[in-house]
């Protein structure tokens, strides 16, 4: 059953049923309710809270309510220094913690202006697209556990635990690495590391088939997805959404590509976009599509990386670190493509100071999640939850 | 003049060719370009004409400045101003880049929201509005959004108290 339109009174709907006979349905409405999803509600992967007015099963209005997770981000970082704010934006997307530090690091690298060695920047891609993989494995994983689908979830975090123990023997913690320092690593990759990345990705490639299969062409998944909160492209760039959501809706548009650093305009991979074939351009299987086929593309990247990285025996992987950060008078607005679209940072900085006068984060799901209010009139209930899955929040990033 | 235009990145004259276009247009409203190479940046001089720069800035063809990556309120206690900072930029068919500035007076100022223009400055203006306390003259839903909407001042204003108690609970510790 599909609706097509709706009166502006809300009291006649027009709906094509399954066999594709239209019809319009009178004086239905009643009585308005409104009904709060959250802040501990499971399927609002975190604390958020929803408030749906509903119309029956149908959702008239969700007004999202932020802030339970607020922890003072910027306002921390007008009183620590520049390196002391790397373990701070591990904890704002806590599922890719990698990506955030290289989008903090490469900014404030842009406002001292030095060269990193070609060695970090090759672990640095390495450890980030490894993260990257983890966190779309969360992502899916429990998108299919909104869904109702149990199984793919054990498969995710099973292979997710192997990323975790890689990352965890690297720097010693499995989320919070604190890893990727300003000017540098804070260690060298360990002897065995590349024979234990390469074996990885070996034992890796098959599971992805394996999930695709299990889960992406699943009938059911597919029905609860297929046609579901639809963003046109331009809608979807006016709402400055990035990353996976944006390619959801058919824009080709990645910030390893279109506004390269590190080392990435060396590599070989592509950017996935949904072609209309399998899914409906920009609705919730196409997002969830992105996901799934980029994690072959980052499996690509890795073992490209590995083959490239240079050996160095006793690499100090500290050595270009400066002493002490005192970045010259300026501002800079700088960003990394993390799992869930573009994290940038703003930073100004007075010249005299150690720490930034100002640090804005500009969190990826903060924005993805703001076009919620529009995605989400007239829709059903239970596809309400599809589409909050679909934009993979971590309300650690939301709220800061 | 023209050493300094040779002496600019690739990037940056990018940026001063978009930022051309709007002097021609807006002239005295806006100030003169900043060409540092990290984040080259204008300032609109008079607050009120924002809205049509920002549409122009959307809609000309030359720029088509289509995407608002970020906005970030800031606090200038030397000036006595708060004030935002826009990144623009286009997606799809150029790749120019320009920051905007627009300041107004710290107690009771106000700028005019470009929500209407770009729907993401929705939620980043109520965060600037949160956490500096500028208001946005015709914003649809100016409400506090990461704190909650009983909270007293702007926690990111260089002045900012933190308040003793929030019913009844101790705040600082």
């Amino acid at each position: 059953m599909q609706e097509l339109g709706k009166a502006e009174s809300n009291s006649t709907r027009i709906i094509r049923q399954d066999d594709k006979r239209v019809i319009i349905e009178k004086d239905l409405d009643t009585e308005y309710m409104v009904l709060s999803m959250g802040p501990q509600h499971p399927s609002t992967h975190g604390v958020l809270r929803l408030e749906c007015i509903t119309d029956g099963e149908v959702v008239v209005e969700a007004e999202p309510y932020l802030g339970y997770l607020h922890r003072c981000f910027e306002k921390y970082c007008e009183n620590v220094d520049y390196p002391a704010i790397v373990p701070y934006t591990d904890r704002m997307d806590y599922l890719a913690g990698m990506n955030s530090e290289l989008a903090y690091c490469i900014t404030v690298e842009k406002l001292l202006d030095i060269e990193i060695p070609r060695r970090v920047e090759f672990i640095r891609v390495i450890v980030s697209e490894l993260n990257r993989i983890a966190s779309h494995l969360v992502a899916i994983g429990t998108y299919a556990i909104d869904l109702g689908a149990f199984t793919p979830f054990l498969f995710c975090f099973r292979d997710r635990e192997h990323i975790m123990s890689l990352l965890e023997w690297i720097s010693g913690a499995r989320m919070l690495y604190n890893y990727i320092w300003i000017g540098g690593l804070a260690y060298d990759v360990p002897a065995d590391f590349k024979k234990r990345v390469a074996e990885f990705i070996a034992y890796f490639k098959p599971k992805v088939v394996e999930l695709y299969k299990l889960l992406t062409e699943n009938e059911i998944f597919v029905k609860r997805t297929y046609d579901i909160g639809i963003m046109p492209a331009d809608v979807a760039i006016n709402y400055g959404w990035s990353g996976p959501m944006l390619r959801g809706s058919g824009v080709k548009w990645d910030l390893r590509r279109n506004d390269p650093y590190s080392i990435y305009p060396e590599l070989d991979f592509d950017v996935p976009v949904p072609d209309g074939k399998f899914s409906v351009v920009g609705d919730c299987l196409s997002r969830h599509l992105v996901r799934a086929l980029e994690i072959d593309e980052s499996l690509k990247i890795i073992s490209q990386c590995l083959d490239k990285m240079p050996e160095e025996p006793n690499f100090n992987s500290r050595a270009v670190i400066p002493k002490r950060i005192r970045p010259k008078a300026g501002e800079v607005y700088g960003r990394a493509e993390n799992p869930r679209g573009e994290l940038g940072y703003y930073i100004v900085s007075d010249g005299k100071s150690t720490k930034p006068v100002r640090c804005k984060a500009r969190s990826s799901c903060f924005v993805n999640l703001s076009a919620m209010k529009d995605l989400s009139k007239g829709q059903l209930i239970p596809d309400l939850v599809a589409i909050i899955g679909s934009i993979d929040i971590v309300l650690g990033e939301v709220d800061r | 003049m023209e050493e300094a235009a040779n002496q600019m990145s690739p990037a940056v004259r990018e940026s001063k060719t978009a930022y051309d276009n709007i002097k021609e247009r807006f002239g005295e409203a806006i100030s003169e370009f900043d060409a540092n190479p990290t984040m080259p940046f204008f300032e609109v001089l008079d607050a009120s004409r924002w809205v049509d720069i920002a549409l122009y800035m959307r809609d000309n063809s030359l720029l088509q400045f289509n995407y608002m990556a970020c906005l970030s309120g800031v606090d200038y206690p030397d000036e006595g101003k708060v004030g935002i900072v826009c990144n623009l930029e286009n997606i799809g068919k150029y790749t120019h880049k320009l920051a905007v500035k627009v300041k107004c007076q710290r107690d009771g100022g106000s700028i005019p929201s470009v929500s209407c223009v770009w729907h993401t400055a929705n939620w980043h203006e109520r965060e600037a509005y949160d956490m500096y306390g500028m208001v946005f003259e015709g914003h649809p839903d100016l409400r506090r959004i990461l704190c909650p909407e009983d909270w007293t001042g702007f926690p990111l204003r260089k002045d900012y108290q933190v308040q003793e108690t929030y019913h009844g609970i101790k705040v600082p510790y």
